[in-house]
């Protein structure tokens, strides 16, 4: 049972990861705002909703877990919005095409 | 242990890196965005360390607060920023420049590394008091108890800060409400923001307040987000911030300095001097103390932000 959860924690985190550095690619290598900001969102929702998931069993106490989502939901709320204001700001800073 | 090295070495260059690079950009606004990214990798550090308190701090002031009172200054003097740029210094006063600061810095790296090993420590005594606190959270109990006169200056201090920045006023505003007004989307993105992030927030800086006395956390953690709340709903136009001439926002501003002296001096005739609780009384004394200071920490925190009255009191 134990091997499950670990093997259930080195896939999900690494999958995290994996998010994580293809939103950071992404970040350096697409060509504009709206773009980036869409794999910026791809690290932070996926990225670090699977690096939750696979710290879960190892938490230890059910409120420490429920931070833990707490601090992904956090996380998603602000940076949906985030990236909705900036691509707002940049749809009205830039003339149309 | 070498993952952990690995971790500690990365950490320790870009904390560097990201230094020099906000030393070295010359506009503005990306040396402070910078500086954000600079405050939390050194809140990071602060977590490898071991000093949780010290990392909330620095997440909350030195990433978060602090950038964004940053930004602010950055916009007001943008207009100005060509012909401060224009005025660039001569060469033998910028040599003279870097000579001081590197000197400076080989004057702190000789002092820290010549420190003894074991660096002399109070923390023993810390542990052998603290129960007469009452207290679980050492930090804490340093803060508030042992190096109580410490906390009250800082108080302090941040109310001078804000009356440097109410002395901007121009004339006509003294009085006035604080800031620009925003005028949102009363339907849009940030005044949704505005009205579901608050209550969450506030819920969670209580509990950083509560939990501060036996783990991680504080006082000033817990201000700084109810300033982060208070202000995003005057930027999402929910809310005005109050004129400045208000009885009653003076009275928060002090309240947790006063609260506090009050106290000190009551340890006098209780405790036999100043700031000494009496000792059954301790815990519930220091978490009045801190609660009266989380208010003002956050009014303060908030309006410092938000910058001097820029309209007159009717508008």
């Amino acid at each position: 049972m134990s091997f499950l959860l670990d093997l259930w924690t080195v896939l999900a985190v690494s999958a995290g990861v994996f998010f994580f550095l293809a939103g950071t690619v992404g970040l350096l290598r697409f060509p504009d705002t709206l773009t980036r900001l869409h794999a910026l969102t791809k690290a932070d929702n996926l990225g670090l909703g699977l690096v939750v998931l696979g710290l879960l069993p190892h938490v230890g106490s059910l409120m420490g877990a429920l931070k833990l989502i707490c601090v992904w939901l956090f996380v998603l709320l602000a940076g949906a919005n985030a990236s909705q204001l900036i691509a707002r700001f940049v749809k009205r800073s830039e003339p149309p095409a | 242990m070498t993952m952990a090295l690995v971790l500690d070495a990365s950490l320790v260059l870009l904390i560097v890196g990201i230094a020099t690079w906000t030393v070295v950009v010359r506009d503005a606004f990306p040396a402070i965005a910078g500086y954000a990214v600079y405050g939390l990798l050194l809140a990071l550090a602060w977590v490898r360390l071991a000093a949780v308190d010290a990392a909330l701090t620095e997440a909350a002031i030195g990433g978060g607060l602090t950038g964004v009172l940053l930004i602010r200054a950055a916009v007001r003097l943008r207009s100005t920023e060509a012909a401060a740029r224009a005025e660039s210094p001569g060469p033998l006063f910028r040599l003279f420049a870097a000579l001081l600061a590197a000197g400076f810095a080989a004057l702190l790296a000789i002092v820290i590394l010549g420190l003894p090993d074991p660096a002399p420590t109070l923390t023993p005594e810390v542990a052998e008091n603290m129960a007469v606190t009452g207290l679980g959270n050492a930090v804490t109990a340093v803060l508030l108890a042992f190096r109580a006169i410490d906390t009250l200056l800082e108080a302090v201090v941040l109310v001078f800060a804000l009356i440097a920045v109410w002395t901007l006023t121009p004339d006509d505003y003294w009085g006035g409400r604080p800031g620009p007004k925003y005028a949102t989307d009363p339907d849009g993105l940030l005044a949704y923001l505005g009205r579901l992030l608050p209550p969450l927030g506030i819920v969670v800086a209580i509990y950083v307040f509560w939990i501060g006395a036996d783990l991680p956390g504080g006082k000033f953690q817990a201000g700084t987000l109810l300033a982060a709340m208070w202000l995003l709903t005057i930027i999402a136009g929910l809310q005005d911030p109050p004129p400045v001439s208000r009885r009653w926002l003076r009275g928060l501003l002090v309240l947790g300095t006063v609260v506090f002296v009050a106290i000190g001096f009551a340890g006098w005739p209780l405790a036999g001097y100043f700031l000494a609780y009496p000792e059954s009384h301790a815990k519930p004394l220091i978490l009045v103390i801190e609660a009266a200071s989380m208010v003002s920490i956050a009014v303060t925190l908030g309006l410092l932000v938000v910058g001097p009255p820029e309209r007159s009191n009717g508008s």
